[in-house]
């Protein structure tokens, strides 16, 4: 693998700037002349809109201007889309509301914006939104969907009557009816599963800069895929054609899905300096951050599963409701159906599995993909649901999953789903042994003489990731395909360019996707640099989410790299006066097989820019590129099991131990992988313990500032005990599967599993805060 | 933030005459609550009186029985103060428990109790070791001087200089951290005077603000022991009730936090 080749620990390229405070965020970016946005947002989660006066407003110090939702209206700015079609199970299209970015007549969460005010800087801005005024008149709001649901609730769009967007269904019913009819025990769960606040370190962003001679825009913004925020800004939202607008994703710091979509600030800041002729800046703070940023989860949910007498899973079925909040984000529409129900079978052989999903309005915040989407609603129900079937049948809870696994490969689901390969044995084995599942039954007992109440949990999960073979998606009702590219700069000199699709932002891509071009290449990292984020540079791209860049991204850089290869080969050979097919690379020289004969790599290199001599008919220059479109998802998969105390006079828990046994296919930089688990299982421990977004009933929110909403930090968690198990992806040429989003998915599970065991209590809600674990001890 | 006038203070005397001569003055010591309030427009003092760097308002000193805490006095330096640590060492682990390092580099005592927040940790301590709290005009009670939520005896531009507090016998504090700001969801500083006296205080948990715990006192009066609690009732009702934690919660709390200060206290 080289030093700096694949599998290396190699430190990461681009942490010297952000360690520093060099990284360069959109906050960061300062334009002559340019003007600030504030936005004026409802306090109402639910209101008709009477009458903006922004009069006085206009006559403050630094005003430019005040723009109403009226206006975006006047000049026929595009609504916001939902960009994955769902077909209820009556064969109905989804039934969505509009969305426009700002409301002109009703508003239907709190922080809405309804008017922005542009001014020469942002405390002016600020001043001047206080002056405007505007008239709302309150409607009755419903915050939870068991509320939004019933009949007489008030009505969010006229479009989808009773708040149902729509009624889903996948898999058999009948098989599943028939297998339940002849079950010999079934097992029954009620789960929910909480709404998250996503909270990435930098809070959304965004700068519009209009070149009026040009007709051409440039948006700076905070994006996990800047072209396609170019794709739906210019094909649906009326801003300007593609060739006349340049997003640019600069340093993002975090995203974890909630900054895939599209935002109604970006959309504003755009059509804003059109209309003021002057670059317009928005960055947000933490209270806009709360309000706006599009939510996580938020599923009520009800399992039944059925056993034969040997234990073995013979039927599953499922309802969900899924809350969509007030409006259906960009993709918020494939999370509770194609991410979710379709892993629905977890590490499991489950011959019958139906599962309905229905979408529900609420006046709350949007809720779209966050770490997992839909992947940690699945797991977390699995594997509460094994648990508590392993208490009911009385067997041990790693046995009853052992008995149940997944053995062949490749395995079709009934749920879409076909799995290429995995061990879930070995993850299960790697995993209890490190964490020594045999001895825990006596450290309980020592625990208990302390007057501590020792849990055990296990989470097997497995996640669909390395999103997407673009065919199967199109037909499932997504609106873009999600395939990536890449090309190869070569300079004259040998230094190389990368340009990806994919979008870093925090992944370390400016260092992995190096490794594999010194793994090939034998060149040094230093020589290889990684652009991204700028539509006019990198031609198109799908972005990153979905655990997607490795397995995605980097073989779209594996495929330009063997076309710049090949060329560079016939190169080599031309010049050595050997046969194209006797070159072979080794640190950075092109050699013929079995002789002394070689060319450094940036020798060819200068060949092909020089073009003195070149095999007859080949065009100078070496540059490639290629499309990459997988064939099938990744399916990480692995074990987790956690061990812990719970504290019974308080209901506080502490972690004694963590353990993770992953299976990622091949790893690219160890270093970076473990740091990728690490954060997602503490946004696993985060969901299960502390984090919770909440509404009142009139859909106030309650958790709008850190003193509320409880994020985890660094002593909240413990140190984690990660290994590896490994069969390699056979669907990429590098068997990568993808490691962003496992952490988040399994952890939940394990973290439930182990309170409840140690409580001895199976019903307990996420977050298991000490007071719902106090009084979940004490219930009679 | 809004338009506002700011001034470093270099004394105390200095401090007063500046907060005499503007409308809406605020004294600002470790800005922990106010400057938040501030950046939240929530809060529009026409000046800000920094009392923070005022060299006489800073430092901890232990002086036979009694250890004076000067009001500028941060929370980190508390926690590492060998005369508190010496002196009051359940005083100095209550200061390291305080938010978080950050929190704990900026905040000061004098800040914390003049805004008598009803989660702060100070209250506790020093309602429970009947420190006295001496301003530029005068010497107050710690009884005296809580008054219910945010509210506290101190007069209009009068301004905290320094704590004492007496040396107990014995002192202990347990702190239920409220998950998300690290106040106390519960707390609760039990002491026993040197002459005797049996005080308990609990922050957190009322609504009216940090409270003395009779009945617990009372029980620990007859056996100081975490056991002697054991059957003491507290009443749920005039509790805090919120996200994190019920009345019910809260009073079981107050109970097992009193039993482990109890068992730290020895």
């Amino acid at each position: 693998m080289g030093v700096e080749g694949i599998g290396a620990r190699v430190v990461r390229k681009e942490d010297k700037r952000f360690i520093t405070g060099k990284g360069r965020y959109v906050d960061d970016i300062k334009l002559t002349g340019m003007t600030h946005a504030h936005f004026i947002r409802s306090p109402h989660a639910h209101a008709k809109v009477k009458k903006i006066d922004s009069s006085a407003a206009l006559k403050m110090p630094g005003v430019v201007a005040v723009l109403t939702g009226q206006q975006l209206v006047d000049d026929k700015v595009g609504n916001l889309i939902c960009g994955w079609a769902i077909t209820s199970k009556d064969g109905s299209p989804m039934k969505m509301g509009a969305w426009p970015a700002m409301a002109p007549e009703t508003v239907r969460f709190v922080g809405q914006a309804v008017a922005v005010v542009i001014a020469d800087s942002k405390n002016l801005a600020r001043d001047a939104a206080e002056a405007v005024v505007v008239d709302y008149e309150e409607l009755p709001a419903v915050a939870d969907m068991q509320s939004a649901i019933k009949a007489g609730a008030p009505q969010l769009h006229p479009e989808a009557p009773g708040n149902q967007v729509y009624d889903w269904v996948i898999g058999d019913d009948g098989a599943v009816s028939a297998a339940f009819s002849k079950a010999a025990n079934v097992v029954k769960l009620d789960v929910t599963n909480n709404r998250l606040a996503p909270n990435a370190m930098e809070p959304r962003a965004a700068i519009a800069d209009y070149d009026a001679a040009e007709e051409h825009f440039t948006l700076y913004t905070t994006s996990q895929n800047p072209h396609v925020a170019r794709l739906v800004l210019s094909a649906f939202y009326n801003i300007a054609p593609e060739h006349k607008l340049r997003v640019i994703a600069p340093d993002v710091g975090g995203g974890f899905g909630s900054k895939i979509f599209i935002y109604p600030e970006e959309m504003v800041a755009l059509w804003a300096s059109k209309k003021v002729g002057r670059p317009v800046k928005w960055t947000g703070d933490r209270t806009e951050a709360f309000l706006t940023d599009a939510h996580g989860r938020d599923h009520v949910t009800h399992a039944e599963m059925a056993f034969d007498a040997n234990n073995k899973i013979i039927g599953l079925k499922v309802k969900t409701y899924a809350n969509f909040g007030a409006y259906m984000s960009l993709f918020s529409s494939s999370v509770p159906t194609y991410l979710y129900a379709t892993l629905l079978s977890g590490q499991y052989n489950i011959p019958a599995i139906h599962a309905e999903v229905i979408g529900v309005y609420t006046n709350t915040t949007p809720v779209d993909a966050y770490r997992g989407a839909g992947r940690p609603e699945a797991s977390y129900l699995i594997e509460r649901l094994m648990e508590t079937a392993a208490r009911q049948l009385k067997v041990d809870p790693a046995a009853l999953r052992r008995t149940n696994f997944i053995t062949q490969f490749p395995h079709q689901t009934p749920v879409i789903m076909a799995y290429d390969t995995g061990d879930f044995n070995a993850s299960l084995d790697a995993a209890m042994k490190a964490i020594d599942y045999a001895g825990f039954a006596n450290r309980k007992a020592q625990a208990k003489s302390q007057g501590k109440l020792r849990g055990i949990g296990v989470s097997c999960y497995i996640e669909a990731c390395g999103i997407a073979p673009s065919k199967a998606v199109g037909s499932l009702g997504a609106g873009v395909g999600l395939w990536e590219s890449a090309e190869v700069r070569v300079n004259p000199v040998g230094t190389i360019e990368i340009l990806t699709g994919s979008h870093s932002h925090g992944q370390g891509h400016e260092t992995t996707f190096c490794q594999l071009v010194a793994d090939r290449l034998g060149v040094p990292i230093s020589q290889v640099s990684i652009v991204h984020g700028d539509t006019d540079k990198v031609q198109f791209g799908m972005g990153t989410y979905g655990s997607r860049s490795a397995a995605v991204g980097l073989t779209a850089i594996l495929k330009a790299m063997e076309k710049m290869e090949s060329k560079a080969k016939k190169i080599a050979a031309h010049a050595l006066e050997a046969s194209e097919a006797d070159i072979v690379i080794e640190n950075g020289e092109f050699k013929v097989t079995g002789t002394d004969k070689a060319i450094a790599f940036p020798m060819v290199a200068l060949a092909a820019y020089t073009a003195h001599n070149l095999p007859d008919g080949m065009e100078p220059g070496l540059k490639e590129s290629a499309f990459y479109d997988p064939t099938n998802f990744t399916f990480p998969a692995g074990t987790y099991i956690c061990e812990l105390e719970v504290d019974p006079g308080t209901g506080k828990t502490s972690f004694v131990n963590f353990v993770a046994a992953d299976d990622f296919g091949r790893l690219i930089n160890p270093m970076i992988v473990e740091g990728q688990v690490h954060g997602g299982l503490v946004q696993g421990i985060g969901q299960a313990l502390l984090e919770h977004a909440i509404y009142d009933a009139n859909g106030q929110p309650v958790t709008a500032s850190f003193m509320d909403y409880a994020m985890p930090r660094a002593d909240d968690v413990p140190s984690f005990n990660l290994s590896h198990t490994t069969t390699l992806c056979p669907g990429n040429p590098l068997g990568i599967k993808g490691c962003g989003e496992a952490g988040a998915i399994g952890a939940s599970a394990a973290v439930i599993n182990a309170i409840t065991d140690a409580i001895g209590k199976n019903n307990l809600e996420m977050p298991a805060t000490p007071d719902r674990v106090w009084r979940t001890i004490n219930a009679a | 933030m809004y338009q506002t006038t700011y001034h470093r203070a270099s004394s105390v005397d200095e401090a007063a005459s500046l907060f005499g001569k503007s409308s809406e003055a605020k004294f600002l010591a470790g800005g922990q609550t106010l400057l938040p309030v501030m950046k939240q427009r929530l809060a529009s003092p026409s000046d800000v009186i920094d009392l923070a760097k005022i060299k006489d308002m800073i430092g901890v000193e232990a002086s036979g029985d009694t250890l004076t805490i000067k009001a500028a006095t941060t929370h980190y330096d508390v926690a590492t103060s060998d005369a508190a640590k010496k002196a009051i060492p359940a005083l100095a682990y209550l200061a390291s428990l305080i938010g978080d390092p950050a929190v704990r580099y900026r905040g000061t005592i004098g800040g914390s109790i003049a805004n008598n927040d009803p989660a702060a940790d100070y209250p506790a301590a020093l309602l429970a070791l009947d420190a006295t709290v001496k301003t530029n005009k005068r010497s107050i009670a710690a009884g005296d001087f809580f008054k219910g939520l945010f509210t506290t005896a101190l007069e209009d531009g009068e301004i905290i200089t320094a704590v004492s507090f007496p040396v107990p016998a014995k002192a202990g504090y347990a702190k239920m951290r409220h998950p998300a700001s690290r106040f106390a969801l519960t707390a609760v500083f039990v002491a026993q005077t040197k002459s005797g006296e049996i005080r308990v205080a609990a922050t957190g948990a009322s609504q009216s603000g940090v409270m003395r715990v009779g009945a617990i006192e009372a029980a620990l009066k007859a056996n100081w022991s975490p056991s002697a609690i054991d059957s003491v009732n507290i009443p749920a009702s005039g509790l805090l009730a919120d996200i994190h934690g019920t009345a019910d919660y809260r009073a079981n709390l107050v109970k097992v936090m009193a039993q482990r200060a109890v068992a730290a206290a020895g």
